[in-house]
């Protein structure tokens, strides 16, 4: 074993439930506790589900529309708990699921990237250092001092992915965010998301654009119904992947 | 352990969230955060005006009697009001960032602890007009100072927890807060409004026993043990429970934001 395990996914599984209507009120819930009525549907998004990533692997995960894509990649960034299973990770790990999730509308893009920075567990004096760069990479000018209410979402998104990869990490998440923005954008971003790739970064990778996946990832994980149906080199399990799909 | 190493990168957070509370609370107003000294100032002069002109029991230390009382019940009510709220309003980042849960009810609470500090130099100015000059007693001030908090953070962590299941408890506390306000004695003396075989009624309220031993030290007066040590016992048992729960529930929470 010459690389070591980067993220580490042994027999995982997430359970939700559904309970038919939802009770969020203390009368139902008394009711249909009473009543023994209080049942769930249970559904798994996730099971049994495993996998372990090297270090410098991009792994792609394909996958339908609730196929637990979304899912899997919440439990890794630590937003969403493993109802079974283990999920290990070294290293600092940068997910970009929704770009902008921490901003305030309220606040101006020069307090949201303290307040955005901060959630990210970044320090006051490393964004004091970096605001420069972040004002001239996200181009907003002077719109930096003006609320984000007043953004439009191409601008949140800028500013969002601008201060998200201010470090280097040694995972990143990437969930559809490579269409950010307009055209000119996009060509920066992804320039800057490749310069990461050649450092040797991990990156898992959510898209449903194929081309996209064969040309940046080296390895894909295919899910179908919280299962793992493939897991293999890109070119086979997205042909397979796709042979199927179309049929 | 790692609870602490967490909380340490996070810190930063912590200092973030509290100052966009303040920030933003005041932000589209003219007068922004002279309205932490000018609020308490104003309910003090009406509440002053209905209970002394109206019904004839002004003394002359009177409007800092009732600010000693407003002032700390505020704080709780709005602290445990805030945290309560904290974890379904923000749900957005919960559910898409990972950050410990409890930095969320914690800013509300210390952000409203801060204006309530800020608020004391109205007491300050207020008893100096009136009359009433600090003594050595003021020390004892720094107890229910921290009771106050103590409770407000362990109160506020269980309702947070509570609320995320169900929105009931938002309009539940309402009606107990209300409760609590009575039951603190900010507009009147024990003793004018009920025999002493009911005084009970304030005794077993913890929130009164904090603003008892805060008038105490604000009068020169010396403490009531007792009470300081009802307070302090409530406060860690609220804070204990507090804890307990939030860090038992957490994990659901996304499942029903």
């Amino acid at each position: 074993m010459e690389e070591k395990n980067v993220v580490s996914v042994k027999d995982l599984g997430v359970k939700f439930h559904l309970s038919e209507q939802k009770v969020d009120n203390l009368k139902e819930y008394v009711i249909r506790i009473v009543k023994r009525q209080m049942r769930y549907k249970e559904f798994w998004a996730l099971r049994n589900v495993s996998f372990d990533v090297k270090k410098g692997e991009r792994v792609a995960i394909l996958g339908l529309n609730g196929a637990g894509k979304s899912t899997m990649l919440k439990v890794i960034a630590g937003v969403l708990k493993a109802t079974e299973g283990k999920v290990s990770r070294s290293g600092v790990l940068v997910p970009l699921l929704e770009l902008g999730a921490g901003f305030d509308l309220q606040y101006t893009g020069a307090e949201n990237i303290y307040l955005y920075g901060a959630m990210l567990g970044y320090s006051k004096a490393f964004l004091k250092e970096k605001y420069d760069e972040i004002v001239e990479f996200s181009e907003l000018g002077d719109f930096i001092h003006v609320p984000l209410k007043n953004y439009s979402s191409g601008m949140r998104a800028r500013l969002g992915f601008a201060i998200a990869t201010l470090v280097e990490p040694d995972i990143l998440i990437l969930d559809e965010v490579l269409s950010v923005g307009d055209v000119q954008f996009r060509k920066k971003s992804e320039n800057r998301i490749k310069e990461m790739f050649d450092k040797g970064i991990t990156v898992l990778f959510v898209s449903h654009n194929l081309v996209q996946v064969r040309s940046l990832c080296t390895r894909a994980i295919w899910l179908e119904n919280g299962h793992v149906v493939e897991d293999g080199p890109v070119d086979e399990v997205t042909a397979h992947f796709e042979e199927k799909v179309t049929k | 352990m790692s609870v602490i190493k967490t909380f340490g990168k996070y810190r930063n957070l912590l200092i973030e969230l509290i100052k966009k509370d303040i920030k933003l609370k005041y932000r589209s107003s003219y007068l922004g955060v002279v309205w932490t000294l000018l609020e308490p100032l104003l309910t003090m002069l009406v509440l002053t005006l209905v209970f002394s002109a109206m019904l004839g029991k002004g003394t002359r230390d009177f409007p800092v009697y009732i600010l000693t009382g407003r002032l700390v019940y505020s704080f709780f009510s709005n602290g445990t009001k805030a945290a309560l709220r904290a974890v379904r309003a923000n749900a957005g980042m919960i559910r898409k960032v990972y950050v410990p849960k409890y930095m969320y009810p914690f800013a509300s609470v210390l952000s409203g602890y801060v204006i309530f500090l800020i608020s004391l130099i109205v007491l300050a100015i207020v008893a100096l007009v009136r009359g009433v000059y600090p003594t050595l007693q003021l020390l004892w001030i720094l107890i229910p100072l921290g009771q106050v908090l103590l409770m407000t953070t362990g109160v506020g962590m269980i309702l947070a927890t509570m609320a995320v299941f169900f929105r009931d408890v938002e309009y539940l506390w309402g009606v107990a807060l209300m409760l609590i306000m009575y039951a603190s004695a900010i507009f009147y003396q024990v003793k004018d409004v009920v025999s002493p075989t009911n005084a009970w009624i304030f005794k077993l309220n913890p929130l009164y026993a904090v603003i008892v031993n805060f008038r105490n030290a604000v009068f020169g007066q010396a403490p009531d043990f007792s009470a300081m040590w009802y307070a302090f016992g409530f406060g860690a048992v609220s804070m204990v429970l507090g804890v307990f729960v939030f860090y038992k529930k957490q994990d659901k929470f996304i499942l029903y934001l």
